[in-house]
C-alpha cells in the first residue's frame, strides 16, 4: 500500500458524514500500514469542500475540479477520478469511498476502466489488509483481498466507521488543484434536479416507539396483527421496503436507505429478516426487540431481545399483555 | 426494441445456510434457488416496455444447469428467448469477471437496452450492471423504478436516498439496473408455462465467451457475522414470552 486517497462526497454544500466515516476507514488503513491520508474533493468549485478536509488529519488535499463536475453524472466522475487516480496517485494507492448511492452508480464502472473491482460496502477492515463484507443479505460474512499490483477500491457501509474518531490536526493540509481533460460530449446522460416523492406527513423520526413490520406478516390482510400490537404501545407503525414495495402500507413509513432512518427508545422489529439496507435505518434505536421464526435472521444481530417464533402467536399474546400491563 | 435482461439465480431468501467444507461459499445442496428479487423487476420492467412499444425481449444467465429452471421461469412470464452461459466455476470470478462473460455474451445481439436488477440477493456486489454498461461502451443510470421511452432516447426515475428522486435522460443504447418495487410483478401462467418449454434457450459455454483470469477481488473465508448487541433471546410459549418481554419493557426499557 503506498497511500490511501479517500473520496470525500458532498451533501447540502458540505462533506457528508458518510464521507467522514470513510476518512476514518482510510485512517484505520493508515494505522495499519504507515501510508498518508490524501482527501479528494470533487466539484465545479470545491474550495469550501477543501477547507473543511484539509484540517481533519490528512497530508494533503486533492481538488478535483471542472466546470463539467458541477452536477454529479457517472461519466463526469469516472473520467475525473480515473485520470486523478492515474496521474496523481502512487501506483499501490487504496481509494476510500462512502458506499452511497451515487458511488454505487460510477465507482463499479470506473474500477472496470481500471482493470480493477471495487470491494464495495465494507463493514470492517482487518491485517492484510482484509476487507469484509456482508454475503446473503447479512447471513454470512466474507473476508475480500485486493490481488495484484493496480489500485484497490473500497467502498465502506455506512455506520460502519466511527465518523468522530476524526482528530483536528495543528495545521490545516496543503490543497492541490487537479484539473481532469471532459470534453462535453463524453457525458452521455442528462441528470434533473432531485425531487421529494410525495409530501413527508409520517415523521418517524421523531417517534419514540415503533413497531416494525416485515415480509413475514406474508399478505396484507394480516396487517391488522401489528397494527393492534402499535396501538396498544402507542407506537407509530413502520415497515420494511418489501411491505411498501407491495403498496401494503405507505412509501412513507418505511426504514430503511431509501426510506427514513430513525433512532426511537424501542424499535419492535415483526417478521423482520434484517437485511443490511433496512438495519442501516434502524441499528441506532436504544432498544430493539425483534420477533422472528427464523433464529438465524440477521436481525437478532442488532436485537436487544429477540422472541423466536411465530408472529402470528407471539404478536396478539404481545398485544394482550401490553393491554394489561398499562 | 429490443431489451436484454440479466438475471441471477440465487438461494432462497429464507434458506438456511451452511458454510461448506473449504470455508469459501454455502452448502448448495442444502438450499432451493429462486429468481434474484430485483431481477425479477428488471424483467418486469422489460416486458412491459415490450407490451408498449413492441419488440424482444431476451434473458441472460450464468451459472450451472440448475440456472435452467430459473431462465425457464423467465420465459413462461414472457420472455421471448434465452442465452444459459453455462458455468460451473461462477464462484471463482470476481464481478468484473462475471460481468465479461455476460458482456461477451449479449454483445452481439446489440441490444437497445440493458436492464439487470441492482443488486444480487447473495454476493450483494450491486454492480454487474454498471459493469456491463462500461464494457459495452453504453451510458447507465441505476436504482431505476420507472422507464420511459422516447424515439432515441429514455427517461428514467431514479431513487435517491432518503425518500428523494431524480429524472435523468439517456441515448439508446443504455444499461439500468432496476430496483424492486418500480411495477407489481406478474405470475406466469399455465398458456406460459407451456409456452416457455419450446422457447429458444441456447447455451454457450462460458470457456469460449472469455477466458476465467485471476480475479482482483478475492474471497478467501466466509464466516458468521460477529454480533453487534448481545441479544438476550426470551424463552417460553408464546403467552409465556410475551409476559417475559412486557415484564422488560416495563422495567428495564422503561417505554411501558
Amino acid at each position: 500500500m503506498s497511500g490511501i486517497y479517500v473520496v470525500l462526497e458532498e451533501r447540502d454544500g458540505r462533506v457528508s458524514r458518510a464521507s467522514w466515516e470513510a476518512l476514518a476507514a482510510g485512517r484505520k488503513l493508515a494505522a495499519q500500514s504507515g501510508a498518508s491520508v490524501t482527501a479528494v474533493v470533487i466539484g465545479a468549485s470545491t474550495e469550501s469542500l477543501a477547507n473543511e478536509a484539509a484540517p481533519q488529519s490528512v497530508s494533503k488535499v486533492v481538488r478535483v475540479e471542472h466546470p463539467l463536475l458541477a452536477h454529479y453524472t457517472s461519466d463526469g466522475y469516472t473520467i475525473a477520478l480515473q485520470q486523478m487516480i492515474q496521474k496523481e496517485a502512487p501506483p499501490q494507492v487504496v481509494v476510500v469511498f462512502p458506499h452511497t448511492y451515487q458511488v454505487r452508480d460510477f465507482a463499479p464502472a470506473l474500477a472496470a476502466r481500471l482493470n480493477e473491482v471495487l470491494i464495495g460496502d465494507v463493514v470492517s477492515i482487518g491485517e492484510g489488509p482484509v476487507f469484509t463484507r456482508q454475503l446473503l443479505q447479512g447471513r454470512l460474512v466474507g473476508n475480500f483481498r485486493h490481488q495484484g499490483n493496480g489500485p484497490c477500491l473500497i467502498s465502506v457501509q455506512a455506520g460502519a466507521f466511527r465518523a468522530e474518531e476524526a482528530a483536528a490536526q495543528s495545521s490545516p493540509a496543503e490543497a492541490v488543484v487537479f484539473t481532469p481533460q471532459i470534453d462535453p460530449a463524453q457525458i452521455r446522460t442528462k441528470p434533473g434536479e432531485p425531487f421529494r416523492g410525495t409530501a413527508q406527513t409520517v415523521d418517524l423520526g421523531s417517534a419514540p416507539l415503533i413497531v416494525s413490520v416485515g415480509r413475514g406478516i406474508k399478505e396484507a390482510d394480516n396487517l391488522p396483527v401489528v397494527q393492534e400490537l402499535a396501538a396498544a404501545l402507542g407506537a407509530e407503525l413502520a415497515a420494511s421496503r418489501p411491505i411498501c414495495d407491495n403498496g401494503w402500507l405507505p412509501m412513507e413509513r418505511q426504514v430503511g436507505s431509501s426510506g427514513q432512518t430513525v433512532s426511537p427508545k424501542l424499535y419492535l422489529a415483526v417478521g423482520i429478516s434484517g437485511a443490511i439496507q433496512h438495519l442501516v435505518g434502524m441499528k441506532g434505536s436504544q432498544c430493539i426487540v425483534a420477533i422472528n421464526k427464523d433464529p438465524d435472521a440477521p436481525i437478532f444481530e442488532v436485537a436487544d431481545y429477540g422472541i423466536v417464533g411465530d408472529l402470528f402467536e407471539v404478536v396478539p399474546a404481545l398485544t394482550e399483555a401490553i393491554k394489561a400491563a398499562k | 426494441m429490443k431489451i436484454i435482461v440479466a438475471i441471477k439465480q440465487v438461494p432462497e431468501r429464507d434458506a438456511q445456510v451452511r458454510i461448506d467444507s473449504t470455508g469459501k461459499w454455502i452448502e448448495e445442496s442444502d438450499v432451493q434457488y429462486a429468481m434474484n428479487e430485483s431481477d425479477a423487476y428488471a424483467l418486469e420492467e422489460a416486458l412491459q416496455l415490450k407490451e408498449k412499444h413492441n419488440g424482444e425481449v431476451i434473458v441472460v444467465s450464468a451459472g450451472p444447469e440448475r440456472v435452467g429452471t430459473t431462465i425457464r421461469e423467465a420465459l413462461a412470464k414472457g420472455a421471448d428467448r434465452a442465452i444459459h452461459i453455462d458455468c460451473n466455476d461462477l464462484n471463482d470470478r470476481d464481478v468484473l469477471g462475471v460481468a465479461r462473460l455476460i458482456a461477451e455474451a449479449i454483445r452481439p445481439e446489440n441490444a437497445d437496452l440493458v436492464l439487470t436488477g441492482l443488486q444480487s440477493d447473495d454476493l450483494g456486489y450491486g454492480q454487474t450492471g454498471v459493469i456491463l454498461a462500461e464494457l459495452l461502451g453504453v451510458p447507465h443510470a441505476t436504482l431505476i423504478l420507472h422507464v420511459e421511452k422516447s424515439d432515441l432516447s429514455i427517461k428514467v426515475k431514479r431513487e435517491l436516498e432518503a425518500g428523494y428522486f431524480q429524472e435523468i435522460e439517456l441515448p439508446l443504447p443504455a444499461a439500468l439496473t432496476i430496483q424492486s418495487g418500480g411495477n407489481k410483478l406478474r405470475y406466469a401462467t399455465l398458456m406460459g408455462i407451456k409456452k416457455a418449454k419450446t422457447k429458444e434457450m441456447r447455451v454457450v459455454n462460458a470457456a469460449d465467451l472469455a477466458p476465467a483470469p485471476k480475479p482482483v477481488a478475492v474471497l478467501d473465508a466466509i464466516e458468521l457475522p460477529k454480533k453487534q448487541r448481545s441479544t438476550q433471546i426470551i424463552p417460553g410459549d408464546a403467552k409465556q414470552a410475551a409476559a417475559t418481554l412486557v415484564e422488560k419493557l416495563k422495567f428495564e426499557v422503561r417505554v411501558l
